[in-house]
C-alpha cells in the first residue's frame, strides 16, 4: 500500500506527519519505507539515525552540438517544443538554452546529419538509507541548480516499492512535482491548517486527488489557530477528517529541534496509532 | 526595483511577510509567483481589470481510428508515458511532456497535441498599488514559464504607473518557478524560522541565490519557537557575512490578521510584530 502525504501550501506538517507516521509503522514491525519526494529541500532524514546503504545518481539527456556536420537547416529548432534551441543560420550560430531543455531527444531525431549527438547532465541523486531490518527512509535530492525535480521524485518512488507499506512525503504545490508523487498513491493524506491560506491550497488538492480518483481524508494540523471554515468546507464536502493536531507550541519545539513527537508525547503517539490504523484498515 | 521574497521551506510565513511589506511600502506592484498555490489575492482582494490565458504546455493524445499500434512511438518516448496493454498504446497523460516527439515519428500521424489551456494570469489594482498574479490550474505544468509572465507583466505595471517597487511573493522550493522568480531581481529576501528542517532548506536555498548575482537579505520568522537553532541561523549569517534584516517573534495575531483579510501592520499597526517589520523593510530596500 502506498500512502502518500500531501497538501497545496508549504508548512502545513506533511514531513512532520510523515516522518512520525514511518516511525511508529517501522517500530510496530511492519515492512515500512519512507520516500521523500520533497526533492527540492529533503527533510525527512533530519529525524532519523541511519546508515546509507547506496546513492545513484539521476541524470538528464542534453543534445550536443558538432559545428562541423552543421548544415544549419533549422529542423532542430523546429522540432525542439520547449524553445530551447537558437539558431542563425546566416552567422551559423546554434545555441542550447540548457534551463529551457528536457531532454526528450527530439532534436537529435530531427538532425539528419549526425550534428547532434548526446551528453548527460545530473539532475540529482536517490539516497537509500537503512533505519532498520524491515525499514529505510529514500531520499531524492535535486542538485541545487538544477530545475525539475519530476525524474528524481520518480527514481525515489520506484527505489521505495519493495515493501508491504511505503510512505511518500510528497513536495508541496499543485504542479508536475507534486502530481507525480499523488499519482503513484493509492491513498492520499491531506494536511491542512485551519487559516485561509490553508483552506485555499486545500480546496485545490482535493480537486486534484478527486480528479485523480484517489481516495484520500485530511488532517488538520495547529487545530485552534485560525478560523472554523475549514470545518464548514470538510462537512458540506462530506470529507472525513482523519486526525486533528492541536496547535501546540511544545509541538513545534519538538519539531524544530530534529526529533520525533511521538516519543515524547503520549497523547499524540495515541493519535497516530489511530491514525495508522484507520488507513491500514482503509 | 525588484525584490523577490523567498523561502525554502514552506509555511515560514513568507506571503504574510509579502503583504505586510505591501502595506509598509504603499504604492507597490505585487506580484504573486506561488502560482501553484496562489494565495495573496484572498488578503489583497484586488479589483481585476485584465485577464489572459495561459497555455501551460501541450498532452499527446492517440486517435485510436488510425493507430495501428505499431509501437514506435513507444520507442522513443523518454518520459515513460507510453503504455502498451493487449497490443494497445495509450497516454499517461500524468507523465507526457509535450515534447510532440511521437506525434512526429509517428508513421500513421494518429497522434496530436492537446493545449493544456486552463491556467490564467489576471492584473488590476488594490489598496497598496497595482497587482499582477498567475493561477495555475490545478495539475498543470510549466510554472516557471508562468512564472516569468507574471514578472513581465508586473515590470509593464511598474513603468506605466510609474511605481518603483515591485515585491515578488515567490514560491516554495529551489526548482524552475523558484529559479524563474530571482532571476534577474535586484534583492532576495529568504524568510526562514528556527527549525533544523529550515535551516537545512535555508543553506541550499542560499547555495542556490549565491549563483546570481543579487544582494541577499535573511530574516528569521518565528525566531522565539526555538531560541537555540535561531542562535545558529545567526551566527551562521554572521560568519558567511549575509544581512539578517531581523528576527520576527511568532505572533498568532499574524494568523487572526489572514483570517480578517488584512495584512498585520493593518490588522494591529502598533504592535512590536508591526513595528519589527517596518525596520526589516526599511533595513531590505536601504
Amino acid at each position: 500500500m502506498i500512502v502518500a502525504v500531501a497538501s497545496g501550501k508549504g508548512g502545513t506538517g506533511k514531513t512532520l506527519i510523515a516522518t512520525n507516521l514511518f516511525a511508529l509503522l517501522s517500530k510496530a514491525s511492519y515492512n515500512v519505507n519512507l520516500a521523500d519526494c520533497d526533492a527540492e529541500e529533503p527533510n525527512s532524514l533530519i529525524f532519523f539515525k541511519s546508515t546509507k546503504e547506496s546513492a545513484s545518481e539521476v541524470r538528464q539527456m542534453l543534445p550536443l552540438f558538432e559545428p562541423e556536420a552543421c548544415t544549419y537547416c533549422g529542423k532542430c529548432e523546429e522540432y525542439c517544443n520547449y524553445n530551447a534551441i537558437f539558431l542563425l543560420p546566416e552567422k551559423r550560430i546554434f545555441r542550447l538554452i540548457e534551463d529551457l531543455c528536457h531532454g526528450c531527444g527530439a532534436c537529435t531525431y530531427a538532425c539528419k546529419f549526425d550534428a547532434l549527438k548526446e551528453t548527460e547532465i545530473s539532475l540529482g541523486e536517490v539516497g537509500m538509507y537503512r533505519v532498520n531490518s524491515k525499514s529505510k527512509l529514500v531520499e531524492g535530492r535535486l542538485r541545487v541548480g538544477a530545475l525539475t525535480p519530476v525524474p528524481v521524485i520518480k527514481e525515489t518512488i520506484k527505489a521505495s516499492l519493495d515493501s508491504e507499506i511505503v510512505i511518500l512525503d510528497a513536495p508541496p504545490g499543485t504542479s508536475c512535482p507534486f502530481i507525480h508523487t499523488i499519482s503513484k498513491a493509492d491513498y492520499v493524506l491531506l494536511v491542512t491548517e485551519p487559516t485561509p491560506f490553508g483552506l485555499n491550497d486545500l480546496k485545490l488538492s482535493i480537486q486534484i486527488v478527486r480528479q485523480m480518483e484517489k481516495p484520500f481524508s485530511v488532517i488538520i494540523n495547529r487545530a485552534g489557530l485560525g478560523s472554523d471554515d475549514v470545518y464548514k468546507y470538510l462537512k458540506k464536502e462530506k470529507i472525513k477528517i482523519s486526525m486533528e493536531l492541536q496547535f501546540d507550541k511544545e509541538i513545534a519545539m519538538i519539531y524544530s529541534s530534529g526529533k520525533l513527537v511521538i516519543e515524547s508525547r503520549a497523547d499524540i503517539y495515541q493519535k497516530f496509532v489511530k491514525l495508522s490504523e484507520s488507513i491500514i484498515h482503509n | 526595483m525588484e525584490i523577490a521574497i523567498i523561502s525554502g521551506k514552506g509555511g515560514t510565513g513568507k506571503s504574510s511577510i509579502t503583504a505586510a511589506f505591501a502595506s509598509i511600502a504603499n504604492n507597490v506592484v505585487l506580484a504573486d509567483c506561488d502560482v501553484d498555490a496562489a494565495n495573496m489575492h484572498i488578503i489583497m482582494n484586488p479589483t481585476v481589470e485584465e485577464q489572459s490565458v495561459y497555455i501551460a504546455g501541450e498532452k499527446a493524445v492517440i486517435d485510436y481510428s488510425k493507430c495501428n499500434s505499431c509501437r514506435i512511438c513507444t520507442e522513443y518516448c523518454r518520459f515513460e508515458a507510453m503504455t502498451i496493454s493487449e497490443n494497445k498504446v495509450s497516454i499517461d497523460s500524468v507523465n507526457c511532456d509535450g515534447c510532440r516527439l511521437c506525434e512526429r515519428v509517428c508513421p500513421v500521424s494518429a497522434i496530436s497535441m492537446e493545449k493544456r489551456d486552463k491556467s490564467r494570469m489576471y492584473s488590476g489594482s488594490f489598496r497598496f498599488g497595482k497587482m499582477v498574479f498567475g493561477i495555475l490550474y490545478p495539475g498543470e505544468e510549466n510554472s516557471g514559464k508562468l512564472v516569468a509572465i507574471v514578472r513581465r507583466k508586473a515590470k509593464e505595471i511598474a513603468t506605466l504607473h510609474k511605481i518603483d517597487h515591485i515585491l515578488i511573493d515567490s514560491p516554495p522550493g529551489i526548482g524552475c518557478s523558484l529559479i524563474s522568480s530571482i532571476t534577474g531581481v535586484d534583492k532576495v529576501v529568504i524568510v526562514t524560522e528556527p527549525s533544523m528542517s529550515a535551516f537545512s532548506d535555508l543553506i541550499r536555498t542560499v547555495e542556490l541565490v549565491s549563483k546570481f548575482n543579487t544582494e541577499l537579505s535573511i530574516v528569521i520568522n518565528k525566531s522565539d519557537l526555538c531560541q537555540q537553532i535561531t542562535d545558529e541561523i545567526i551566527t551562521y549569517c554572521y560568519q558567511n557575512k549575509f544581512k539578517l534584516a531581523g528576527t520576527i517573534k511568532f505572533d498568532p495575531e499574524i494568523v487572526y490578521a489572514m483570517v480578517n483579510c488584512m495584512t498585520i501592520n493593518e490588522w494591529k499597526p502598533d504592535s512590536e510584530t508591526s513595528n519589527t517589520l517596518k525596520q526589516i523593510y526599511n533595513s531590505i530596500i536601504n
